[in-house]
């Protein structure tokens, strides 16, 4: 019983997630169509609202071409290692006080572990395909994963020992309910550490190298066709997902907000969410993309010293005060 | 099931390290057709081989049998981008071959077009160098000034990027009222729309650190690669046809030739940006100058369309008679070369004409910008990074239309 009753909560989870990403899709459009002096789609349905699930079965009865000097067995596996690893991260996010399927102790950790596990699939994805777009989008992903995993991890750490837990609903229910509470406040050095590089993590711009349309084509999924094509775009919308995310409950206080609903508790954290998502949209309609060197640079330079150096002042306030 | 072969042709000879990429035809930063094989190391470029000719059309045999009047329409499709601006420099020098006057109001709206089409140009250049440096929201902003200057391009002449819209001895129709004032709204507007842009893009922190210190040439490089137009400007060298050999009106309207200093890609960039500026200023004086008079001279050997108000355009006698009568009936041929260059957006565009006295030209050849900027990317693009072969290839505004022919 316990167990259909947990198959059921993900079933709907993941019904929810995907939905979601086809409404991301819908959202960016719009927001940098609006930016950008145009419509956005309009055509499917009032004003393009159906657009997303067009574009779901349009992707879905495409022909699923494989490269014939392509790996076949990696090179359909990789979207998969992709969606799932990023579809598995949803699991421990805790929406509303008791609203996570799965309250782990080590929740913080669980989503980076498996971030990193998504970023198999794209090396899998270039290296498979056997083309050499692909390999150089692959490398690029896998040098700017690398370096910008550290510096994500690092700006984490201040929030970890500021609330004294890795598990997400600690950390949320360890900034309290007020306003100032939340650790942006606290910590705002790694928030901005934190955001930077979760642009990176997830290959947004300025820092989309992996998939630089006017250089690589379509980097690491340039032989991609059809349905995982449109898997590693979930992949992708997932895991902006899940970044804005870790985002809210590390910084923003999660589902707390100035006053409680409770008809549906997790409002808060949702508009938090999308707030953090609409800053990912703007930053795509109004900056342009850095050089693969550069995006090094300032990994390497700036945000890793930046992040230790909040490390050690943390650490030494948090020793004077106690 | 057979394994394909992978074929791999060698760029050039050496290390078999290399890993040896080619870039395009089909390729979204390349602007058409433009292949380049290159010869990586890491992401730095050891070598860059640039291969031009998938949009060859051999315009410059077929001018051989075509009659002057009939040629003018392939220039429309040299750039396409800038259609304009070629119709009158293909008409310049060939009313320099056959001695033909042009009357002033022709000349000043020779001058109009080819201004307009200049900033037309110029935003696209702007456009797809953004946009090839990731800043996606430059782009559909240029592209909203440039659908109001093709819009009035439709209403002059019915066409957007093929306007043929000069003759041999003047222009095809005159400016309407209902033009001049669209176009007058136009130029009030602009300069504030290319401050819209230098927001999103001039001080921008990335976008300096990918421009600045990027493909940078030297005067003397520039010179001695023959780069024309605001490419060699920015390297500083004061060199702009209409300010020294001007044609149509040019030399009756006010206007400065922008330099840059650097002669990098953000140089070129700032060149392009004033020389909208100076651009948005002779059309206004075009406005205000413009002179009443005739619009095609006399002796023009070109059908001209006979315009008779409110009512349906038919084809009577004198059209018909002027349709047979075309270039042939002329006597007076210059035999001989000429070479006249005219200032396109992208550079020098010069038409050399060998004429052995009839009617069609006995050798045609173009000196187009973007097949000489080309051939500089080989000097420009060594050892720097794809990224910024990416940016070199969007500095230089080169359009394969016209550099392939």
């Amino acid at each position: 019983m316990q167990i259909l009753i947990l198959l059921i909560q993900i079933a709907v989870l993941v019904a929810i997630v995907l939905l979601h990403v086809a409404y991301v899709t819908y959202f960016e459009r719009k927001i940098i169509g609006h930016m950008q002096v145009r419509m956005g789609p309009m055509l499917v349905g009032w004003h393009g609202l159906l657009q997303p699930i067009a574009d779901g079965i349009k992707s879905f009865f495409k022909e699923d071409i494989v490269p014939e000097q392509a790996d076949k067995p990696l090179f359909l596996a990789a979207p998969i290692i992709c969606l799932v690893a990023m579809m598995v991260s949803v699991a421990v996010l805790p929406f509303a006080k008791g609203w996570a399927l799965a309250d782990i102790n080590i929740g913080l950790l669980f989503i980076f572990a498996m971030s990193s596990l998504a970023s198999y699939g794209i090396i899998l994805a270039g290296w498979a395909s056997n083309s050499k777009f692909t390999l150089l989008g692959a490398l690029r992903s896998m040098a700017q994963v690398i370096s910008y995993e550290i510096s994500l991890g690092l700006s984490l750490v201040g929030v970890m020992m500021l609330s004294g837990s890795l598990n997400l609903t600690e950390i949320v229910e360890a900034q309290g309910t007020s306003f100032f509470g939340m650790y942006i406040f606290s910590q705002p050095v790694a928030f901005f550490v934190f955001f930077v590089a979760m642009l990176a993590e997830t290959n947004r711009v300025p820092f989309d190298l992996p998939e630089a349309e006017t250089e690589l084509v379509s980097g690491y999924i340039t032989e991609y066709s059809g349905m995982r094509y449109a898997m590693f775009f979930m992949a992708e919308y997932i895991g902006m997902f899940v970044m804005a995310s870790i985002g809210v409950v590390c910084f923003l206080g999660g589902w707390n907000g100035p006053f409680e609903v409770s008809i549906f508790p997790p409002i808060w954290f949702i508009l938090k969410v999308y707030l953090i998502m609409f800053i990912f949209i703007w930053i795509r309609a109004t900056i342009p993309r850095y050089r693969y060197d550069q995006l090094m640079a300032i990994g390497w330079k700036l945000l890793i010293p930046l992040t230790l150096g909040n490390i050690f002042v943390t650490g030494l306030v948090k020793a004077s005060i106690n | 099931m057979s394994k394909a072969m992978t074929v791999d042709i060698p760029v050039s000879a050496g290390d078999e390290d290399h890993y040896r990429i080619k870039m395009g035809p089909q390729h979204p930063a390349t602007h058409g057709v433009l292949r380049v094989d290159l010869d990586l190391q890491g992401e730095t470029i050891l070598e860059c081989v640039p291969h031009v000719g998938y949009l060859h059309r051999g315009f410059e045999k077929l001018a051989e049998h075509r009659s002057y009047v009939q040629n003018l329409v392939l220039t429309d499709r040299l750039d396409y981008i800038a259609a304009m601006a070629n119709n009158v420099g293909y008409c310049e020098a060939v009313e320099k071959l056959l001695g033909i006057e042009v009357p002033l109001r022709a000349r000043y709206l020779r001058t109009m077009v080819c201004e307009m089409s200049r900033i037309s140009g110029h935003l696209l250049g702007l456009a797809t160098h953004a946009l090839d440096i990731g800043a996606m929201t430059v782009f559909l902003y240029c592209f909203r000034e440039r659908e109001t200057l093709l819009e009035l391009f439709a209403e002059l002449c019915g066409a957007r990027l093929t306007p043929t819209y000069t003759r041999l001895g003047g222009v095809r129709q005159d400016v309407t009222h209902s033009i001049m004032m669209k176009l007058e709204r136009f130029v009030n507007e602009f300069p504030a729309n290319i401050e819209e842009y230098e927001t999103l893009i001039d001080t921008n922190r990335i976008w300096l650190m990918r421009t600045v210190d990027v493909g940078t040439l030297s005067a003397e490089d520039a010179v001695s690669l023959s780069i024309t137009g605001p490419s060699l400007r920015g390297s500083g060298v004061d060199y702009d046809i209409r300010k020294h050999f001007p044609y149509a009106a040019y030399d009756l309207v006010d206007f400065e030739v922008p330099l840059g200093e650097t002669g990098d890609t953000y140089a070129r960039y700032r060149c392009r940006i004033e020389e909208m500026h100076q651009s948005n200023h002779i059309l206004r004086q075009c406005i205000e100058q413009m002179p009443p008079g005739p619009i095609i001279g006399d002796d023009a050997p070109d059908l001209v369309m006979p315009v008779k108000q409110g009512r349906k355009l038919e084809v009577d006698a004198p059209a018909r008679q002027g349709l047979i009568k075309l270039i042939e009936d002329r006597e007076t041929f210059m035999e001989g070369d000429i070479y006249v260059p005219t200032e396109v957006p992208k550079g020098e565009l010069g038409f050399y004409f060998i004429s052995d006295g009839k009617g069609s030209p006995y050798r045609m050849h173009i000196r187009s910008p973007s097949f000489i900027h080309i051939g500089a990317l080989k000097t420009m693009a060594k050892g720097v990074m794809v990224a910024d072969l990416i940016a070199i290839i969007g500095t230089m505004d080169v359009v394969l239309g016209e550099c392939d022919r």
